[in-house]
């Protein structure tokens, strides 16, 4: 997958984790705490999620990384550059 | 072999199965009743539709709300509001003697009738407000949990009659403790009843079990209805499966039972005296009603009225009696703001809701049995008339469910309908791959089972295998 592929993806897990969310107006650089109603347990889907449809894992030590749009993109990017 | 064998179909089971289902878990709810919904279920008779359980839904969120239990299990079960679509209570009441304080959905009615009646306590009240607990310290880990919520309510108000008002919704709509309660637990339904307040679907409960259902079999999840499960199965120290009460087994990589704690205990092998002292001991007997007329044509506009017949109010089981008709609940499922195409409820109803014996009822033989739920029917309406308007000319059915009813369809200890007082918040057991969840982990009431099976799941089933 490409980065806007990523993205994309994303942006359809955050459909998927909250379908009442508008998504349009998102950030890239912020955080998604702060534009989002976004709790502990959203982001362990965002993960789990990752991992049901393209068996990416994430270690715990790196949720970190999934902060922002473009932090997520960034650290999934080699991840997910052969799916 | 499943990665995940779930022992009963009520709230909390099918939540937690749609989570694991959902994340591609081969799993299996097993459910010795003919039907699903545990302490929460439906049927039908002579030609009505009857919820057991449901009053109220607490915990109530609008469309677009995005904080609370409610939106929580919307997103994590991968709902829409639109499937729940809860309509909002008209209003609900605690009605002590020559006292009534009116509550909404917003804090601010119950603010303003505090203010009204006991002027003085207002300061105090809005101060307890700012020191509830938030639900994240709701895990337990709080050391404020375990306090006595009278010894906090005593620091904010000097009032007793105020304490004891405010404390009856909340030990009827989720108190296991007799007589006080955790205040862990206090802040939980304070905030459940309170500040987030009631709704109810049009359908009842029907709606919700339906749409769990769905789910979760639409993921592939199975489910089995007359499959009890009767033991536990040990080998070193794990469990390993579970035997049916036809002998099958089957074999799971891990369990996590909506049972009960001590009837979860008593089904494993390698326990042969469960702590049943530990058991809850606080059921009920519900008078259901059904009116010839909307019960608003009779002056009756109340969700809940939640009464009381003195100063004190005593949550205890009765000892002496078969139930105690001295503080009850009154509840009439028409009294909701319903979409306009929805309509009006087909029928009027009024349910009552009082404190009951369950060894008392059990010991009765079968016509004692037959003759003690029309005599409480009529004692229980009796006392509920004293706080509402006068309806027993208008009613052309009755039903009557009693802790016999409640046991049978749960297999709770003593028909506990919340369970035992002391909570396993963690959900562990003594086995490494035994969880509990619903009733007996914390968390009680339709929203609160449904959290606790999303949430045991997430704990203790969804962690990728080591
Ligand atoms: C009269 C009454 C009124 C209520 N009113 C409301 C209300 O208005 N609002 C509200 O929010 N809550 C209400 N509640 C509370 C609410 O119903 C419960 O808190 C909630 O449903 C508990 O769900 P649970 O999944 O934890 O447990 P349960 O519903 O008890 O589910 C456990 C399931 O496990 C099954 N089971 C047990 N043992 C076995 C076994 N060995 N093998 C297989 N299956 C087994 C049982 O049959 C049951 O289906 C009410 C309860 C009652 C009784």
């Amino acid at each position: 997958m490409t980065p806007a592929e990523i993205r994309v993806e994303i942006l359809d897990i955050l459909e998927d984790i909250s379908p009442d969310e508008d998504l349009n107006g998102l950030d890239d650089q912020k955080p998604f705490r702060d534009q989002l109603e976004l709790d502990s347990m959203d982001f362990l889907d965002i993960v789990m999620e990752l991992r049901k449809r393209h068996r990416v894992q994430i270690p715990e030590e790196d949720y970190g990384n999934l902060a922002s749009m473009e932090s997520t993109v960034t650290y999934l990017e080699p991840k997910m550059k052969d799916i | 072999m499943y990665d995940t064998i779930i022992i009963g179909a009520g709230m909390s089971g099918l939540a937690a199965g749609i989570r694991l289902a959902h994340f591609d878990q081969r799993v299996c709810i097993l459910e010795r009743h003919y039907t699903i919904g545990g302490l929460n279920s439906f049927y039908r008779m002579g030609g009505r539709d009857y919820d057991v359980g449901l009053h109220a839904m607490t915990n109530f969120a609008r469309k677009g709300d995005k904080r609370g239990p409610l939106a929580k299990l919307i997103r994590q079960l991968r709902f829409g509001w639109e499937d729940f679509k809860l309509a909002e209570q008209i209003g609900s009441s605690i009605r002590f003697p020559g006292v009534s304080l009116d509550f909404n959905n917003d804090i601010e009615l119950l603010e303003n009738e505090i203010a009204a009646r006991f002027p003085g306590q207002i300061d105090g009240f809005r101060s307890l407000c700012e020191s509830l607990l938030d639900y994240s310290d709701m895990d337990g880990g709080s050391p404020e949990f375990m306090r006595s919520a009278r010894e906090v309510l005593q620091e904010h108000l000097s009032e007793p009659l105020l304490i004891e008002m405010l404390l009856c919704p909340l030990m009827w709509y989720g108190n296991a403790r007799q007589n006080d309660m955790d205040y862990g637990q206090f802040c939980i339904m304070f905030r459940a009843c309170y500040l987030e307040g009631f709704g109810r679907p049009y359908k009842g409960v029907r709606t919700i079990l339906k749409n769990l259902v769905r789910k979760f079999r639409g993921l592939g999840g199975e489910l089995k209805l007359r499959h009890g499960v009767s033991r536990i199965h040990v080998e070193n120290g794990r469990a390993v499966g579970v035997v049916l009460d036809d002998g099958t087994e089957l074999e799971g990589k891990r369990i996590l039972s909506s049972a009960g704690n001590i009837e979860t205990m008593r089904m494993c092998d390698d326990i042969t005296a469960p702590e049943v002292a530990k058991a809850g001991q606080l059921s009920f007997i519900e008078s259901i009603s059904v009116l010839d007329r909307d019960p608003q044509e009779l002056g009756f506009d109340r969700t809940i009225v939640f009464y009381n017949d003195s100063e004190k109010f005593h949550w205890q089981r009765p000892d002496d009696h078969l139930c105690d008709l001295r503080t009850g609940v009154i509840c009439s499922p028409n009294n909701y703001v319903y979409d306009a195409d929805e309509g009006q409820l087909p029928d009027g109803v009024v349910r009552i809701t009082t404190l009951a014996n369950h060894d008392h009822w059990c010991e009765l033989p079968e016509n004692k049995y037959q003759a003690a739920k029309v005599t409480q029917y009529d004692a229980a309406v009796a006392s509920a008339v004293r706080f509402m308007p006068d309806f027993r000319s208008h009613v052309v059915a009755t039903d009557v469910f009693t802790p016999k009813t409640i046991r049978r369809f749960t297999f709770h200890d003593n028909g506990a309908v919340y369970g035992a007082p002391d909570k396993q918040l963690d959900g562990c057991t003594h086995l490494p791959n035994l969880y509990l969840c619903g009733t007996d982990q914390g968390f009680v009431g339709i929203v609160g089972a449904i959290v606790s099976g999303i949430s045991m799941a997430n704990r203790h089933c969804l962690v990728p295998d080591a």
